[in-house]
């Protein structure tokens, strides 16, 4: 028999809020993370637009050995899964006596790769990059680190799968608990945002160089896109299965009801319309509904050209017209690359444990294709049932997931 | 350098890097388990000597130390040998 899958916790530390309750007003205000940052444009970058947000201070949280061995992006990991096991009700008792299991998605740790050889080229000596250097610089050191913190003894390892890695992660995880291998995953991604993480994905010019008002220049469907702009942080999801979620009494906040996937199987940059189209359709099937039961789709529009005209034909001829309501929240948050999946997720859980949908900033005018979607260029209030997440990535890689409320039918 | 001021050279390296109290460190005491070294971190004893004395380390000098004594007696041998070496030229 095959589990229900549901989310008993989530967790946010991101560039519109390091935590769930900054991040749900940022997104009700159509707030906007991004910042101009004029060292990007010293070390060479074509644009100098980032989100940002700090870097959390975990002395006097984690131990030395613990911090040492996380990167960047592994800081935030710690700060969303910390966020969203309390949400959860999981604490490390319970985690000693249970095996609860880790899938997050990253694609790189470039800062602590460069950071390292720049000390070995310097004093040609490895020794002196230090103990901690090697489980930062890999793909799988969020993985890697937060299943040593947090003593971790289920599935563990990374989804790299370049912008859906997050989504790919949660859909993973839901097929581990749905068919039964496990019952209860910590999944989620990560993203770095530091100078050294972005400046070969700058050399292809698929980002913003709106310099002059940064909130301005992620325009996701908007007519005047012109490019994407690069973020960072991470979000954390926790999946159970049904059983042991009540089994614990855990507060339910949503269901997983549909994963679709697929690959392009074109070209490694451009996107197409069917693979998308496939994924959509295949997490729709797999979730039973009728395309009118979907409220809300959170898009993965980037706010490049190629990529929102794409993914607006695929959302039409899979919904038509009007269709549910489609705002990406990467118009506030940029693109969150490694992360997006999975704190698209959560972002759109806040709305619909709240009520609203987070507006579509900066959608002006739209173009031949995005005028066809219900898109919300305001902050909506509304009812969310259930939504729909996209994200695709670099290579084709396509991931669709569903989220239905739970209590409802 | 005499081995006093080697360690007080040694001590404000050791309490920042490892994060202990500067009060758990006297000659007497037991290196590792002050210090609560495991493996990796004798990688990191290595960098910080390394980064402030200014002599290469052999990977395995330091496992075969078992006080803070004898550790200071280690550095102190080789800052000596060194500067004898830079006297000779």
């Amino acid at each position: 028999m095959l589990n229900r899958v549901v989310i008993t916790g989530i967790g946010i530390y991101s560039c519109i809020g390091k935590n769930l309750a900054e991040t749900t007003q940022s997104l009700y205000r159509g707030k906007s993370g991004i910042i101009m940052d004029a060292e990007r444009k010293e070390y060479g970058y074509r644009s100098g637009l980032t989100g940002f947000v700090d870097n959390p201070n975990l002395k006097g949280v984690l131990d030395r050995r613990s911090r040492i061995m996380l990167p960047e992006q592994g800081e935030f990991a710690f700060m969303s899964t910390d966020e969203a096991l309390k949400v959860a009700g999981i604490d490390q008792d319970f985690i000693d006596k249970s095996s609860v299991g880790i899938l997050f998605g990253n694609d790189s740790s470039a800062q602590a790769v460069i950071s390292a050889n720049d000390i070995i080229r310097e004093k040609r000596d490895t020794v002196m990059v230090g103990s901690g250097s090697v489980f930062q610089t890999m793909n799988s050191t969020v993985t890697m680190n937060l299943a040593t913190i947090f003593r971790l003894k289920g599935i563990n390892f990374t989804v790299s799968a370049a912008c859906s890695s997050g989504s790919h992660s949660i859909g993973l995880g839901y097929m581990f608990i749905k068919h039964g291998y496990q019952d209860c995953i910590i999944c989620g991604g990560a993203q770095e945002i530091n100078l050294y993480s972005m400046g070969n994905f700058d050399a292809l010019g698929a980002f913003s160089i709106r310099e002059d008002a940064p909130h301005k220049a992620s325009r996701p469907f908007d007519r005047d896109r012109d490019g994407l702009v690069p973020s960072g942080g991470a979000a954390t999801v926790i999946l159970e299965s049904l059983d042991h979620a009540l089994r614990r009494g855990a507060t339910i906040l949503g269901e997983v009801i549909g994963y679709g996937f697929s690959s392009n199987g074109a070209h490694i940059s451009n996107p197409t319309v069917e693979g998308p189209q496939k994924a959509l359709e295949m997490a729709i099937k797999q979730s039973g509904l009728g395309v009118n039961q979907i409220d809300y789709i959170n898009a993965h529009a980037t706010s490049t050209p190629a990529g929102d005209t794409s993914e607006a034909k695929a959302i039409f001829n899979v919904f038509g017209q009007p269709g549910p309501y489609v705002s990406s929240t990467k118009s506030m948050t940029g693109h969150e690359c490694w992360m997006a999946g999975a704190s698209e997720i959560v972002y759109s859980m806040l709305m619909m444990q709240n009520g609203f949908i987070a507006p579509n900033i900066n959608f002006e005018n739209p173009d031949e294709d995005s005028v066809k979607l219900n898109i919300l260029a305001e902050t909506k209030e509304a009812k969310i049932d259930c939504f729909l997440s996209n994200s695709f990535g670099f290579g084709g890689t396509n991931s669709s997931l569903i989220i239905k409320k739970w209590g409802n039918k | 350098m005499t081995q006093i001021e080697i360690a007080e050279k040694i001590i404000p390296f050791l309490v920042e890097e490892f994060e202990i109290e500067r009060e758990l460190i006297n000659p007497e005491a037991n290196l590792r388990d002050t210090l609560q070294l495991d493996s990796l971190d004798y990688v990191d004893l290595v960098v910080v000597i390394e980064s402030n004395f200014g002599f290469k380390v052999k990977q395995g000098d330091f496992q075969n130390l078992a006080t803070f004594k004898d550790f200071y007696t280690y550095v102190q041998g080789k800052v000596n040998a060194s500067d004898e070496a830079s006297n000779n030229l």
